[in-house]
């Protein structure tokens, strides 16, 4: 996109340019042709396609893949999806917006500290943390045992597979996605902006509506986009947290290029879950969003 | 004094940031309808002081009071000051006319009335017709001129301004300096403007507090300032000076008698001990010269440099020992570089100053040489 919009360049700069330019751009213009585009290209080619008796993928055009699409269980799911990313969503700014807030203001050493508690879970593999959650919450798992020797529950709590459950992995596992943009915004927040509202007269709560949300508004809208869409196709969360109870539309796309064995059926899930992406994005944009803060 | 209504008091404030002492003991009255100047360089605690009266910062001892009330323990949202910003601080996301509008809201002022004294106040400060403009669509003069309309529309009884025209080029500054100063008499609302630019405060100011490292060196009007500095800082800050510095050789009554390096001169001035050091401060434009020896007290100094400047003959002159002298005068002879000459001046136009103390602002007297 970059490049087509430098076009007004006169011809001899653009002659000295072509070669470094070349090959600074050409390596990775390759790899995601390879990785990225073919491989997009090659599923939405197969959601169009047929399978046979043998569960074997023919290539016979059919748009009934798509149709399958409008069945009810799978509008159920999709709106149950929804739902958890939209909780998600919630959640992550309710604790993300005071969190980011104390980052934003605390200074020196405790700073670094407190980022980093954020960054850190990074350094593992979800997977293996979200195992971590299952065994902690599990009828005979740390937190039932240690309640139960506490002696505040006679009978081991039913904590896994719910759809809560799966709620509070994907808060755990996203919260990051939500900080990093809030952090960003709240730390760009000019401080005289809340001086100069308290000079006018306005008490904290007043200054925070008029002034601070609306100036950081596009920390939370970025969080937001970045938590809403993941949370959409994460589904080993539903899968190890919610035990069947609360798939997501990646739960689905799993099923069907796993025991489902229907390729074409899951190509044409993910192609419907890349145009939720994108629409989404472009909705984000359309009010204002700024896409540098998405991670370009 | 005349009595006059004293609207911000300061009694002996000092601000500490742990070993960093900003402001110490620093007792001023603003009077009502004044434009009071702060000035000094930066770090002189100048802007510390106005966030103490607007109430972003605690005074870590000493009291303040506004209009006879002490606002020590008032949030800023409780003070009856408003403060035009240095950065500006406009709203980014709100038009001109919210920006303005907002302290009204705040109050939940009828819409009516504010629809109508946001109109008049953006007249007043010539903005009428760009109520709908964002602040990112605003030149600097122009934003300023908001910032300036957002407070002055709450009828604050203060008005705190810190370096409210540092951002502007020079042309506009000079502009803003006049239009700020028209504002204030129409409006008469007390000001206190804080600037490290000496000419924007003798241009501008009924009064200037001079401070220097926390200190208040000197406060007067700009005249007393400028005629009588009552230290070497004030002498030094405000304008060009020559300084001669010297030693109190006798006190008889209010006669001083000093040594100079290039003579005897005495002075009329009290509270000074022989032995003292002090200066003498003559400015550029004070200094005589001539191409004769003169009689009584005279030094002699050899021309280095003239430089015609248009409005005024700008000279430099070396003394024996090395040490330039400045001075100015409107027209006059122009003398060869390397030319002898022997400078002079009037008793009146030589100051006498404390070497080492500060705000000592009665001890300026008129001397006399020999």
């Amino acid at each position: 996109m970059r490049e087509k919009k430098s076009g007004g360049l006169s011809r001899h700069t653009f002659r000295s340019n072509t070669l470094p330019a070349l090959c600074m751009t050409g390596p990775v213009t390759v790899w995601l042709i390879i990785f990225v585009a073919v491989p997009l290209l090659y599923v939405a080619v197969m959601s169009f396609c047929s399978i046979d008796q043998n569960y074997n993928v023919v290539f016979r055009f059919t748009a009934e893949n798509y149709r399958r699409l409008a069945d009810t269980n799978y509008i159920q799911i999709y709106g149950q999806s929804l739902l958890i990313a939209a909780l998600t969503t919630a959640i992550c700014i309710l604790i993300g917006y005071p969190f980011s807030f104390l980052i934003a203001r605390t200074k020196g050493r405790k700073k670094g500290l407190l980022y980093m508690l954020v960054i850190i879970p990074f350094w593992t593999n979800s997977l293996i943390r979200i195992y971590g959650w299952r065994t902690f919450l599990g009828t005979s798992g740390w937190l039932n045992r240690g309640l139960e020797a506490l002696g505040l529950i006679d009978e081991p709590l039913d904590l896994l597979f719910h759809r809560g459950t799966t709620v509070l992995g994907m808060v755990y596992c996203l919260f990051p996605f939500m900080v990093l943009p809030l952090y960003t915004a709240i730390e760009k927040l000019d401080r005289s902006m809340i001086e100069a509202s308290e000079d006018l007269g306005a008490r904290r709560a007043a200054t925070f509506v008029r002034v601070v949300l609306p100036l950081t508004a596009g920390g939370i809208f970025s969080g937001s986009i970045m938590v809403f869409i993941p949370c959409l196709g994460y589904f080993f969360v539903s899968d190890i947290l919610g035990g069947g109870n609360a798939d997501v539309i990646g739960n689905l796309i799993e099923r069907q290029f796993q025991s489902g064995n229907n390729w074409p059926l899951g190509a044409a899930l993910s192609i419907t879950l890349i145009l939720i992406t994108l629409l989404l994005v472009k909705l984000y944009q359309k009010c204002g969003g700024d896409m540098e803060s998405l991670g370009g | 004094m005349s009595e006059k209504k004293i609207m911000v008091d300061l009694r002996e404030v000092n601000k500490r940031y742990g070993e960093n002492h900003v402001v110490r003991d620093l007792s001023l009255q603003v009077y009502e309808g004044e434009f009071l100047t702060m000035l000094g360089s930066s770090g002189c605690g100048k802007t510390t002081t106005l966030r103490m009266i607007a109430g972003f910062e605690e005074a870590t001892s000493g009291s303040i009071r506004v209009n006879g009330v002490s606002v020590e323990n008032q949030e800023p949202f409780e003070r009856n000051v408003n403060t035009v910003f240095q950065s500006y601080a406009l709203f980014p996301h709100m038009t001109v006319a919210d920006n303005v509008a907002y302290g009204l809201r705040i109050k939940k002022t009828p819409k009516a009335e504010i629809r109508e004294r946001v109109a008049e106040m953006l007249e007043l400060v010539q903005l009428g017709g760009f109520e709908r403009r964002r602040p990112s669509q605003l030149s600097g003069g122009q934003k300023q001129r908001v910032a300036i309309a957002r407070a002055l529309i709450n009828r604050p009884q203060v008005l705190l301004l810190d370096e409210p025209l540092g951002a502007l080029d020079l042309k506009l500054r000079k502009q803003m300096q006049i239009e700020l100063k028209r504002l204030q008499r129409k409006l008469n609302i007390t000001f206190i403007y804080v600037t490290h630019d000496q000419e924007e405060a003798l241009t501008m100011s009924d009064r200037i507090a001079i401070m220097n490292n926390g200190i208040l060196e000197q406060i007067g009007t700009p005249k007393e300032i400028y005629e009588q500095p009552a230290s070497k800082f004030v002498a030094t800050f405000i304008g060009e000076t020559n300084l001669f510095e010297g030693c109190v050789s006798r006190v008889s009554g209010s006669e001083v008698g000093v040594t100079l390096e290039t003579g005897e001169a005495t002075a009329f001035g009290e509270r000074f001990t022989p032995g003292e050091m002090v200066a003498v401060s003559v400015r550029p434009e004070r200094i005589r010269y001539s191409r004769e020896p003169v009689e009584g007290f005279s030094i002699e100094a050899m021309i280095r440099e003239q430089i015609y400047v248009g409005s005024v003959l700008k000279t430099i002159a070396e003394l024996p020992n090395g040490n330039e002298i400045r001075i100015e005068r409107l027209a006059g002879e122009k003398i060869p570089e390397g030319g002898r000459v022997y400078l002079y001046w009037e008793q009146d136009d030589a100051k006498l100053i404390h070497s080492r103390s500060h705000a000592i602002y009665d001890a300026v007297e008129n001397m006399s040489f020999v």
